[in-house]
């Protein structure tokens, strides 16, 4: 593979002789920055603490990336942008009120265990920044499900606990939404614009919107994974939702909206379900992906154990993408049955 | 309306102005030309000279002892002063015949028909065959071999290529701009010589004056159709061509353009099959796009096959700060360890890259499966899966990716993030394992 020097000094390699200028590095380093409107939406919601928690992660997640590297001799791939994206992922899934060993001890794992001991970028078999979130969200249940209100103002010390959307529609129903909210479209405004309780970066569908266009528009990740998931979580939450009377199974009368737009969907859907090494590689593979994505978020929201099922579908659609990418071929050009004889 | 196409490919910049503007300029005539036995896919020709004897211009000097061959000719008249080795683009040392030139250029006896376009089919495949024509885009394959389908395969289209895809190359815009009412010619005689009714020409539509001029050459002919394509790479391949403009595809696994009825020629081909079956000349000379950043003065050059790649591109001022001479385009062409090597028949190009231009594919990295090469393999093929299976050495497995119907176009390491040079791993693959 080397490009060898002749005498006369020419370079000689093989074609193709140009070649585009996106590097893993880039793309990389551009999720980061789609990413940086909800973060500061979070600093913004949140107080320092977002940033503090956030921050943590990403010096947790570069060094060990650097020490499993150091340790191995493996290249040093710090530049890449791809421990600081873990890092920066894992923060903005974390509760705000996360102690610091939460974090740093996500991110140890995230990077060091999920990450490089499948063999570093591209091996990892999950997606790293949520298999550190399920580590310690088994470990600390506790302190993974304290929840504290937005408070809007960066001088805020004492922030209270509260519930997030999710848990209050799945443990009192839809009606305590609306006594906590006031009114539906004071609820989807609060969902919409983020303000409201929940894991640091996941709360502003805004800003996480703003980010995703980003990379939309630069390609760096296309409709189909996002959009069949969204989607697939909004029909079926339509047709099991809850009566907001009742509060019992009611077909057809869901609120898809509140489920759209709470929990952890849109970040998921948009920055977790769309990691390259993870997922299948070929768009209808994506599409299958992001359907399952979506059935399994929604039979672990309406009937599992938490309120919130992105994380744990996303993880085990994660299983799935090497068998889809085996099933499924692209349409090879020019290929024909054989025809009968 | 959307322009035809084909699915997939990508959209390299395409670096055209560099030598778009130069009118083909012949080139001075050479004092030496070292002619190769050798210049097409298929067996090599048998010197037919020997040192000392003198030659003609367009005298037979190689001649074809196998079907699939062409004969070569003496492009410069004077005294053959060895049979000797010089390597081709691809690095492989073959046999040449040196000939000195004596400033003459005297030719053979030419034979001029002007009723050419009456000759029989046999007469228009016998003169091409004897002309020594081959594809002349770069695949070189001999030319009345692809004329000469077998009676179940029957062509009923002839496809003449002018999409030139390949970014820096100019030579096939610069023969429809300049000489469409023979490249016409061309295509004439290439349909009578297969009964054909129908005839197409194929341009990119990044040159939409070499489509106004074939049109307006084509203005009287009613069975023959200017289609402007997408611009995109590899638009110019012979089974994207097809399908862009006749919806056809080629079978995969070794299908051939006449599995569906279509003979695919270049431009340039044409041009010399014109004047192989009007004129009784051989091809002794081609249009070469010599450009670059790393040649002072870009041009577009009518070259006699066998002079010096030095020579050429010493007439375009010389190479300035050149780290790498291509034969060819950038997606498909041959980086080249020597500058003292022969033009051939299918040398399209000359290429020089400045330093800064250079990919260097050492540190390349593990594929993140980003999809984008599975995305635009306009073979619909999975390139992560061939590079990654052939870095592992699973060279057998890699037939379960269809390994054998990458037509190494590069697509797909041009679009790679990681840098990952898929078209080596393939080949690698295609070495170590045999289709089937
Ligand atoms: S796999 Fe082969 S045919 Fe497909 S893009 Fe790569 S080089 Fe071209
Ligand atoms: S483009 Fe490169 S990194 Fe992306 S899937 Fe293909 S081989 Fe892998």
């Amino acid at each position: 593979m080397e490009a060898a020097k002749s005498p006369r000094e020419l370079i000689v390699s093989v074609s193709p002789h140009v070649k585009s200028e996106d590097s893993v590095a880039k793309i990389m380093w551009t999720v980061n920055l789609s990413l940086l409107p909800a973060f500061a939406g979070s600093v913004y919601f949140f107080g320092w603490r977002a940033l503090y928690v956030t921050a943590l992660c990403i010096v947790a997640a570069l060094f060990g990336e650097w020490l499993v590297e150091k340790l191995t001799s493996r290249p040093m791939t710090l530049s890449d942008g791809s421990a600081f994206l873990t890092g920066l992922l894992l923060g903005m899934n974390l509760p705000p009120s996360s102690p610091a060993y939460i974090a740093i001890i996500g991110s140890l794992v995230a990077v060091m265990v999920a990450k490089q001991m499948f063999g570093g970028l591209g091996f990892n078999i999950f997606n790293p920044a949520l298999m550190g979130r399920a580590f310690v969200l088994i470990t600390w249940p506790r302190a993974m499900t304290t929840w504290t209100a937005p408070v809007a103002s960066l001088g805020a010390v004492d922030a209270q606990t509260t519930a997030t959307p999710l848990g209050l529609l799945k443990e009192e129903g839809l009606h305590k939404l609306l006594e906590v909210f006031g009114s539906k479209s004071a609820l989807y405004m609060h969902l919409f614009v983020g303000n409201r309780a929940g894991s640091l970066g996941e709360t502003s569908v805004l800003l996480l919107l703003i980010g995703a266009a980003i990379l939309l528009l630069k390609r760096y990740i296309t409709w189909h994974i996002p959009l069949s998931f969204v989607a697939t979580v909004g029909v079926l939450t339509w047709i099991f939702g809850t009566n907001p009377e009742t509060g019992g199974l009611a077909l057809f009368g869901g609120d898809p909206l509140i489920h759209l737009m709470s929990g952890g969907l849109i970040l998921g859907a948009f920055f977790m379900a769309t990691d390259y090494v993870t997922v299948p590689t070929i768009k209808a593979g994506q599409v299958i992906f992001g359907v399952g994505c979506g059935i399994l978020t929604v039979i672990i929201r309406l009937w599992g154990g938490f309120p919130e099922g992105v994380m744990f579908s996303i993880l085990l659609m994660n299983c799935f993408a090497p068998l889809i990418d085996r099933r499924m071929r692209s349409r090879i050009f020019g290929y024909r049955k054989v025809e009968a004889a | 309306m959307a322009l035809a196409t084909f699915k997939g490919g990508i959209h390299p910049p395409g670096r055209k102005e560099l030598s778009k503007a130069h009118p083909i300029e012949r080139a001075k005539p050479p004092k030496q030309v070292a002619v190769p036995l050798s210049q097409h896919i298929g067996a090599p020709c048998k010197p037919v000279v020997k040192p000392g004897d003198t030659v003609k211009l367009g005298q037979v000097v190689g001649e074809a002892e196998a079907f699939v061959s062409a004969p070569v000719h003496a492009s410069v008249s004077g005294k053959v002063r060895a049979i000797a080795e010089y390597p081709n683009p691809m690095g492989r040392l073959v046999p040449c015949v040196v000939i000195e030139s004596d400033g003459e250029d005297a030719w053979v006896d030419l034979v001029e028909d002007a009723d050419y376009l009456s000759l029989s089919p046999e007469r228009i495949k016998e003169k091409i065959r004897q002309a020594g024509i081959v594809g002349m885009g770069g695949a070189t394959f001999p030319t009345a071999v692809k004329l000469s389908p077998p009676k179940e395969k029957p062509v009923d289209v002839v496809m003449l290529n002018g999409a030139e895809c390949e970014p820096y190359l100019t030579a096939d815009y610069r023969l429809m701009m300049e000489r469409p009412g023979e490249v016409l010619e061309g295509l004439k005689i290439l349909m009578r010589a297969l009964g054909v009714k129908k005839g197409f020409v194929g341009i990119e539509d990044n040159k939409p004056d070499a489509v106004e001029a074939m049109r307006e050459a084509a203005a009287s002919l009613a069975d023959v159709e200017v289609c402007p394509l997408e611009v995109k790479y590899p638009q110019g391949a012979e089974k994207m061509l097809i399908k862009a403009i006749t919806g056809r595809e080629v079978p995969n696994k070794g299908g051939l353009p006449m599995d569906v009825g279509v003979v695919v020629q270049n431009v340039g081909t044409a041009l010399a099959i014109h004047n192989a079956v009007r004129y009784g000349k051989p091809l002794v000379e081609r249009v070469v796009t010599v450009t670059g950043r790393g040649v002072a003065e870009p041009r577009n050059l009518m070259v006699r096959v066998g002079t010096m790649v030095s020579e050429v591109i010493e007439q375009c001022g010389g190479l300035t700060e050149a780290a790498k001479v291509i034969s060819g385009g950038p997606m498909m062409g041959f980086a080249l360890s020597t500058l003292e090597m022969p033009v051939t028949k299918g040398t399209s190009g000359l290429l020089a890259l400045t330093e800064g231009e250079v990919v260097h594919a050492r540190d390349f990295k593990p594929c993140i499966r980003c999809g984008r090469c599975v995305d635009i393999c306009p073979m619909g093929l999975m390139p992560s899966m061939l590079s990654v299976l052939s870095e592992a050495g699973q060279y057998e497995e890699c037939k379960d990716y269809n390994l054998f119907d990458c037509f190494e176009c590069g697509s797909c390491a041009y679009v790679c993030p990681s840098k990952r040079p898929i078209v080596q791993f393939v080949r690698l693959a295609k070495s170590m394992t045999k289709p089937g």
